[in-house]
């Protein structure tokens, strides 16, 4: 890795001062310069050439040279989230590309910062990744290569099952800690057999009575679910309760810490790319450029936000609504006094001259993640104004075809493949299912069934973890389907309603 | 900088040849390697690579996009649609693809199949001239001026008489700088092979049987490829009169009529004597036909034009049977008759029976693992 040259440098510090200036808040920033095989190399790490070895990186690197050498594509810059931030550049490009994705990545590292939900991110994540690498390494040193790549390849089909609000749950009570007080065994009623009055005491006698009633007591223990409630966190579900080794455990437990530290990068895409590119943006053109600069500035800048062949570009729309919204809290187009305000005319020219604008955009990249901010912040003038719609597949003519240009549909399909990032939202929901310690999963039915194949391959490599047999509840067609791997044999059978699990 | 993604990409380039090997018969029958096939590239869609996990189907390929249009209108299949992208609308469209080189896949071929090393005949005696460019010198035509080591060479003249000026620095070369490449000419051992293959196109090879021919000759020749340096490939058809033809003909025409084996013997045979010294080229004739012969005598004339002419030429004669409705399979049993063991040229006769794509991958092997 090479220091910056002494040029980019002296850009490095005048842009870093601008983006200070304008409120900007962020850990000391590192620049890296590399070759774009180096950069492609890091990139297929996920930003940590120190990570773990595994084939699956290999691949990554593969695709990402091959598009690069192609021309399909070219990674600009990587930026980690860590303290120090670590901000790579690619040594080809022209200055002009340098000083703006400079501008970029200080807009990233002030969300990385000020993000509530990367509070929660362990910001010394190079280390943890460097740390997971040895262990790692030590366990194929001691088991061998094979053992140890089988293992990671069974927890790397499991790695999206975590709870998107994992980061922030604390853990109150230890795992064996049986909650004995929601249950009133007062309530029981033991049947009795028919009698008189007199022989009552003959017929049923009280110490059966009491020997029965705990039997009951005993046979409700068991049947009652366990966990209590559906557990979205599986892979802690196996760390805790699967049969696993201690080098296994390890590997899993890694393997879950990774996807946590992923995870709000994934939950804040359009809000983080349009941050860091409403930065790019405003300190470029109002600062860090020169005039020669102009026409390649505005080549790259239209490249970042295009929106051409109708594709939807989270930079754009970030960049947009952060936008919108500057422009709307500085004119103060919002409360119910607009909301209600019916002269089209008027609510267009709206101009209270707040000038709350700056401070509520760093207030929304404070708080949100893109979920809640596109529930809140999307309004139908933005979708019409931006031409958004929703497409369909008609299989019919097996074309796409644009569905609808209706507000409420827009944003109804934006936010469901932005929440749970587009994942199935799937819960342990009993780990003793038929009382036999078998694994029930729960998929959460939202509209979109499941992938049956890899959905079986996936609940495969899940027995390898849990060691008995494994069930996921999902939906196809209408019906209630279980899948059931008992290692040797996938069932798959149809439930009626009244055995499904229904949450 | 030192990184481990080659330890990593190298044991994902090995998990794909493992995959390859294990499923190399399903390859091999269905054929559907070599239609992707670039100049030294194969590719190879393997959507089983990618690890599995619980995601959402089809997703009836809704998704989010931007753009002019009405509700209703048509935005082409599958074009830059990922939408949100981990959405998973339209993205089971992308099937994975690994790229594999020829020389690669040749090398699992031959793995998979234990094919022993070809021992090229007669090393010694082919040589021919070739030219290489190694060294420097100063004169020479224009065309070979090499620009750096003209400019080195103005550059040490300018420094050693003082006018190189590190401020202002313009090298201008003269004419007694100028440095051009040159050539020697060095006599290389020859390995080269030429592929005849030949095939029956009369009226009773379908389609299907045709695509037989394809896959087989596809392998057979990555696979001499990898043996040889140099490899021609020519194409002959036949029905009742044979004629040669380029690749693309060779696999799309179709023709009805009888068929006359003999004269595609007889063609093979004058496009060696023309081409191909038997002294200097590794030669192999491949004959595929569903072994309907017009008639005995020609099959004698067959065996004859083969003992007397191609036999002592070639490398190998391989006759490749394909199973058709029509045809009666008579030159195979003929020929196998003909050549019984003992004869002298009777090892170097290979035939095989092809009767479905599922043969292929055998009669592959039958072919090759004679090492001739």
């Amino acid at each position: 890795m090479a220091d910056l040259p002494k040029e980019l440098r002296i850009f490095q510090d005048d842009i870093e001062k601008y983006a200070r200036d304008y409120g900007l808040d962020f850990f000391t920033t590192v620049f890296e310069i590399l070759d774009f095989e180096q950069l492609n190399q890091v990139a297929s790490y996920g930003g940590f050439p120190t990570r773990y070895p595994h084939w699956s990186f290999g691949m990554e690197y593969e695709r990402l040279s091959k598009s690069y050498s192609y021309g399909l594509s070219k990674i600009y810059e990587m930026v980690i989230n860590n303290d120090p931030v670590v901000a790579y550049l690619l040594k080809s490009n022209a200055v002009m590309d340098q000083k703006l994705v400079m501008a970029h990545v200080f807009g990233h590292a002030d969300f990385f910062k000020n993000n509530y939900y990367f509070s929660v991110t362990n910001r010394k994540a190079v280390d943890m990744m460097a740390n997971h690498g040895v262990k790692i390494r030590r366990y194929v040193e001691k088991l061998g290569y094979d053992r140890v790549e089988a293992f990671i390849d069974t927890c790397l089909t499991l790695e999206n099952l975590i709870d998107p609000h994992g980061n922030f749950m604390k853990r109150t009570r230890s795992p064996e800690a049986d909650s004995e007080q929601d249950f009133d065994p007062s309530r029981i009623k033991v049947p009795k057999l028919r009698s008189k009055d007199y022989m009552d005491k003959f017929i049923n006698p009280p110490e059966f009575l009491e020997q029965q009633k705990q039997k009951i007591i005993d046979e409700q223990k068991r049947e009652r679910g366990f966990p209590d409630s559906p557990q979205q966190d599986v892979l802690q579900f196996l760390i805790d309760y699967a049969p696993l080794e201690n080098w296994e455990r390890d590997i899993l437990s890694i393997i879950r810490e990774e996807a946590y530290y992923f995870l709000p990068q994934g939950q804040t895409k359009v809000m983080n790319e349009g941050w860091a590119s409403y930065w790019h943006t405003t300190i470029m053109t109002n600062k860090a450029m020169t005039d020669s600069e102009v026409i390649d500035y505005a080549d790259h800048h239209s490249g970042t936000v295009s929106m051409a062949g109708g594709r939807f570009n989270p930079y754009k729309i970030g960049l947009e609504l952060f936008r919108d919204i500057e422009d709307r809290w500085n004119k103060g187009k919002f409360g119910s006094e607009y909301d209600n305000c019916t002269n089209m005319v008027e609510k267009k020219n709206w101009d209270r001259k707040l000038g709350k604008g700056k401070e509520k955009i760093f207030e929304v990249r404070k708080i949100y993640n893109d979920v809640t901010f596109l529930d809140e912040f999307l309004t139908p003038e933005f979708c019409a104004e931006h031409k958004l719609f929703t497409f369909q597949m008609n299989p019919k003519s097996n074309e796409y075809e644009i569905a609808s240009r209706e507000f409420e549909k827009i944003k109804k399909q934006l936010l469901f493949q932005l929440a749970n990032m587009g994942r199935p939202r799937i819960f342990v929901s009993n780990a003793n299912y038929q009382n036999r310690g078998e694994l029930y999963l729960w998929h959460q039915f939202e509209g979109v069934e499941l992938k049956l194949e890899t959905a079986k391959e996936t609940l495969m490599n899940l027995h390898k973890c849990w060691r008995r047999p494994v069930h996921i509840q999902t939906r196809l067609d209408e019906h209630y389907r279980l899948l059931s791997f008992d290692g040797k044999d996938l069932t798959e059978r149809t439930l009626s309603k009244d055995d499904a699990y229904q949450g | 900088m030192f990184l481990k993604i080659n330890t990593d990409h190298s044991r994902f380039r090995q998990i794909i040849r493992g995959k390859i090997k294990k499923d190399l018969r399903k390859f091999i029958s269905r054929g559907e390697v070599f239609g992707r096939k670039g100049k030294d590239l194969v590719s190879i869609p393997m959507p089983s690579i990618d690890l599995p996990h619980f995601e959402f189907g089809d997703n009836k390929g809704r998704g989010i996009g931007a753009g002019d249009g009405q509700p209703g209108q048509t935005l082409g299949p599958g074009e830059g649609k990922e939408g949100e992208g981990k959405a998973g609308n339209a993205e089971g469209l992308h099937v994975r693809e690994v790229d594999i080189t020829l020389e690669e896949l040749a090398q699992i071929l031959g793995e998979e199949l234990g094919l022993p090393r070809i021992e090229p005949k007669g090393d010694k005696q082919m040589s021919s001239m070739r030219d290489r460019y190694t060294g420097i010198n100063n004169i020479g035509p224009q065309s070979l001026l090499h620009f750096k080591r003209t400019y080195k060479e103005a550059l040490r003249r300018q420094i050693a008489n003082g006018t190189y000026d590190p401020e202002n620095p313009i090298v201008t070369p003269e004419g007694r700088d100028e440095r051009f490449r040159t050539w020697k000419t060095k006599p290389v051992e020859n390995n080269n092979a030429v592929i005849i293959l030949i095939m029956d196109v009369s009226g009773s090879m379908g389609d299907e049987q045709k695509e037989i021919v394809r896959t087989e000759s596809f392998w057979i020749d990555t696979w001499l490829r990898s043996q040889y340096k140099g490899i021609d490939t020519r194409y002959i058809v036949h029905d009742a009169t044979a004629r040669e033809v380029d690749r693309e003909t060779f696999f799309s025409t179709r023709e009805s009529g009888g068929t006359i084996i003999s004269s595609a013997y007889q063609l093979a045979d004058e496009i060696i004597q023309k081409h191909y010294p038997a002294s200097e080229w590794n030669i192999y004739p491949f004959h595929f036909s569903d072994g309907d012969n017009w008639s005995a005598d020609d099959t004698q004339k067959c065996f004859q034009i083969l003992e007397q002419k191609l036999l002592p030429k070639s490398n190998v004669f391989c006759y490749g049977q394909v199973e058709s409705l029509y045809g009666s399979g008579q030159f195979f049993r003929d020929l196998k008759e003909h050549f019984q063991s003992g004869k002298s040229a009777a090892d170097r006769v290979i035939a095989s029976r092809i009767p479905n794509k599922e043969a292929i991958y055998d009669s592959i092997k039958e072919f090759l693992n004679k090492g001739l």
